[in-house]
């Protein structure tokens, strides 16, 4: 082993291997660009669907709508989940990450398909959204675009996998079983094969529909796509429940209370989550209600089973820890003590709040057959899957960035008094913004539409209910607010790498 | 500590509060698990799993003479239309068609309160959302899919119909009508 390849962290212990160091770097920096180009858009759809602004046009909406979706959902989501792996398998274990050349083409296949991916988007020959639902056609350019991205990330899941390998045979962790953290990203990396498999085995047909080479059976592709497109959400929610136990060591000194059970929480999301994904077809013609049920009722709950061990062991870690420091007065002077001043730790505590009370019980719901039907593509299910996917694992994101800086990237963190507010900013805003969606979407206003006041001047067009107003304009208040607190996210880490004090 | 490697032997029973918690959680799963498919069989409002391969031409078809069959005359004998969209009466206990197609739900049906209809929900071109306001009730129409619904309307009233899955650039135009009698 080159020794010269390692640098000691000053504030960990830990080794870190240099060119490992370089891919998270890369892969987190084209993440946080990723995130800048999503919030703009994010910005000019919020401001399209308030109707007192109503700001892009039809087709620039829809346009801008995909690119949104892809961008968040998939773009930085993953390119930081791949830094987020080889900071786990490496840096966590001390060792060299496996087939360092392989972890660049990673990097470089999932910048050619985001790149690819935006260049359709904006020249307006893939205004399919981000399901692209066939018979809607994008340009073949833009599955290939999909496909790279997707293969980018499979070889970062296979480096990972390699890199814990090496790790174990070279004996560079002490004897014994995977640091927790580690483990959940392995799991999270393990769903993401499983999607990812799914991913091939749609686009790589829907590419050659779009070729004219093949038919498309319009069912067919809504089960496929949501085994990929739900399940992706999964990766998340291991990847996010990972950094919640990096973030409560890193900041509090955090002990799981049981090994056992968080290790058998997230084996429980690899085994039942794919299949859960059919929530998304309960309303579908073609699958029976039995398949529907099994699917949604059944496995969904086995999953869910997992969410709430971690709802337990999560929050208790964190109190065990702090009550430890000595605050142990009353039921909640442990909470009222907590380092509430360090944005990584507010970050991941509003997180837990945010997929937790508001993305996870409301996705329950919404996947029984009943409430279902009453939801479906109205803007409650929009509203769901903010809290989960921006209150819950982009913020858990961000709060982890800020321990990323200076031990990756280190530098120290240039407008700590800002980022002291930004998760509070981003936090209350999608609080406000996720609840105003689900809110007025209860009323029937539905997603990706562009004109709910006058339906482009239909002659059918009604007006709704006037509370619904109401929730939108609290949308609006919640969206500007996480609209600040994603601009100070971006200046404060954009800030650091730049003009970071160099740290020793 | 979550980041290092765990003491050699973790597999150790869990505490009481764990088990506790533990408990209540896999209880309350077990219920939520149990309803679904109990309201299923009790409840009045579930999703329909009755579907057929319905191609375009022959779904047409049956559109088209049950258009034809059913529409409303006026008194003067005349085919009655809104908005250039047939006004159908389906007969009560009866099918109805309707179709989501160059962004109109086709045609307005006009049922009658208390009597129970199958509704046959399909599209020619894109996937649309059937969605029912105020009501808030949504099925997906899928091309190819015939989607059979069959509902009770229980108050009579005149409810748009509009559609939530996006369905290319005149996506928000697409707003039909429901009425009951």
């Amino acid at each position: 082993m080159a020794d010269q390849d390692f640098r000691t962290c000053s504030i960990t212990g830990l080794k870190v291997h240099l060119p490992a160091a370089n891919l998270i770097m890369a892969n987190a920096v084209a993440a946080v660009v990723l995130l800048l180009i999503g919030g703009l858009a994010a910005a000019g759809v919020a401001l399209t669907r308030l109707p007192s602004i109503h700001l892009l046009p039809a087709d620039w909406f829809y346009r801008i709508l995909t690119l949104h979706g892809l961008a968040m959902l998939i773009a930085w989501i993953i390119f930081f989940e791949m830094a987020g792996l080889y900071l786990g398998a490496s840096v966590l274990l001390n060792a060299r990450i496996a087939a360092p050349k392989m972890a660049w083409l990673q990097f470089i296949l999932m910048v050619v398909g985001v790149l690819l991916i935006a260049a359709m988007v904006l020249t307006g020959q893939a205004d399919v959204m981000f399901t692209s639902y066939p018979p809607l056609k994008a340009h073949p350019l833009y599955y290939l675009g999909v496909i790279l991205f997707a293969v980018g990330a499979l070889i970062g899941c296979f480096v990972f996998f390699g890199t814990l390998y090496k790790a174990r045979k070279e004996g560079t962790y002490p004897h014994g079983s995977f640091p927790l953290v580690t483990f959940g990203l392995a799991c999270a990396a393990m769903i993401a094969i499983a999607t990812l498999l799914h991913g091939a085995a749609i686009y790589i047909p829907t590419l050659l529909w779009s070729l004219g080479l093949m038919g498309m059976d319009e069912s067919a592709y809504r089960l496929v796509w949501w085994a990929l497109g739900h399940s992706s959400q999964q990766i998340n929610v291991a990847a996010m429940i990972s950094v919640w136990y990096l973030v409560g060591t890193l900041s509090v000194g955090m002990k799981p209370i049981s090994q056992k059970l968080c290790r058998t929480a997230f084996v429980l999301y690899v085994l039942f989550i794919n299949v859960a994904s059919e929530h998304h077809i309960l309303v579908d013609p073609v699958f029976s209600n039995a398949h529907k049920i099994w699917n949604t009722g059944y496995v969904m709950h086995l999953a869910v089973l997992a969410s709430m061990i971690h709802a337990l062991a999560v929050p208790a870690g964190i109190e065990v820890a702090l009550r430890k420091k000595g605050y142990t007065s009353g039921l909640f002077e442990w909470l009222k003590k907590a380092p509430w001043s360090n944005p990584a730790f507010s970050a991941i505590m509003l997180s837990i709040f945010g997929f937790g009370f508001m993305g996870g019980i409301t996705g329950v719901t919404f996947g029984s057959e009943q409430v279902n039907i009453t939801v479906h593509n109205t803007w409650r299910i929009t509203g769901h899957f903010h809290a989960t996917v921006v209150f819950g694992t982009t913020l858990a994101f961000m709060g982890v960035t800020y321990y990323v800086l200076p031990l990756i990237f280190r530098r120290e963190v240039l407008g700590m008094g800002f980022a002291k507010l930004q998760p509070w900013f981003f936090g209350i805003g999608m609080l406000l913004q996720s609840g105003g969606m689900m809110l007025a979407g209860a009323y029937g206003i539905p997603r990706r539409h562009w004109d709910i006041v006058n339906f482009g001047g239909s002659p059918f067009s009604f007006a709704w209910d006037p509370t619904a107003y109401m929730w939108l304009g609290v949308f609006g208040i919640g969206a500007l607010l996480a609209t600040i607190g994603g601009a100070i996210y971006i200046l404060v880490t954009v800030g650091t790498i730049l003009f970071g004090k160099k740290l020793a | 500590m979550s980041i290092s490697v765990p003491e050699k032997v973790w597999w150790k029973p869990i505490d009481k509060e764990e088990k506790i918690w533990l408990a209540i959680a896999i209880i309350w799963m077990v219920i939520s698990f149990v309803w679904m498919p109990i309201y299923h069989y009790i409840g009045k409002q579930n999703p329909s799993s009755e579907s057929y391969k319905a191609p375009r031409e022959q779904f047409e078809q049956l559109m088209n003479d049950f258009v034809q069959k059913y529409q409303v005359k006026d008194a003067n004998g005349a085919p009655v239309v809104i908005n250039d969209i047939p006004v159908v009466h389906p007969p009560a206990g009866g099918d109805a068609y309707l179709v989501g197609a160059g962004w109109k739900w086709t045609p307005i049906l006009e049922l009658e309160k208390g009597k129970t209809y199958r509704i046959h929900l399909s599209s020619f071109d894109f996937q649309h959302g059937f969605s029912l306001y105020p009501l808030n009730i949504n099925y997906m129409a899928i091309p190819g899919q015939d989607y059979v619904i069959t509902v009770t309307p229980t108050t009579s009233g005149e409810f748009p119909i509009l559609c939530n899955e996006f369905c290319g650039i005149g996506h928000h135009t697409m707003v039909g009508k429901l009425i009951v009698k």
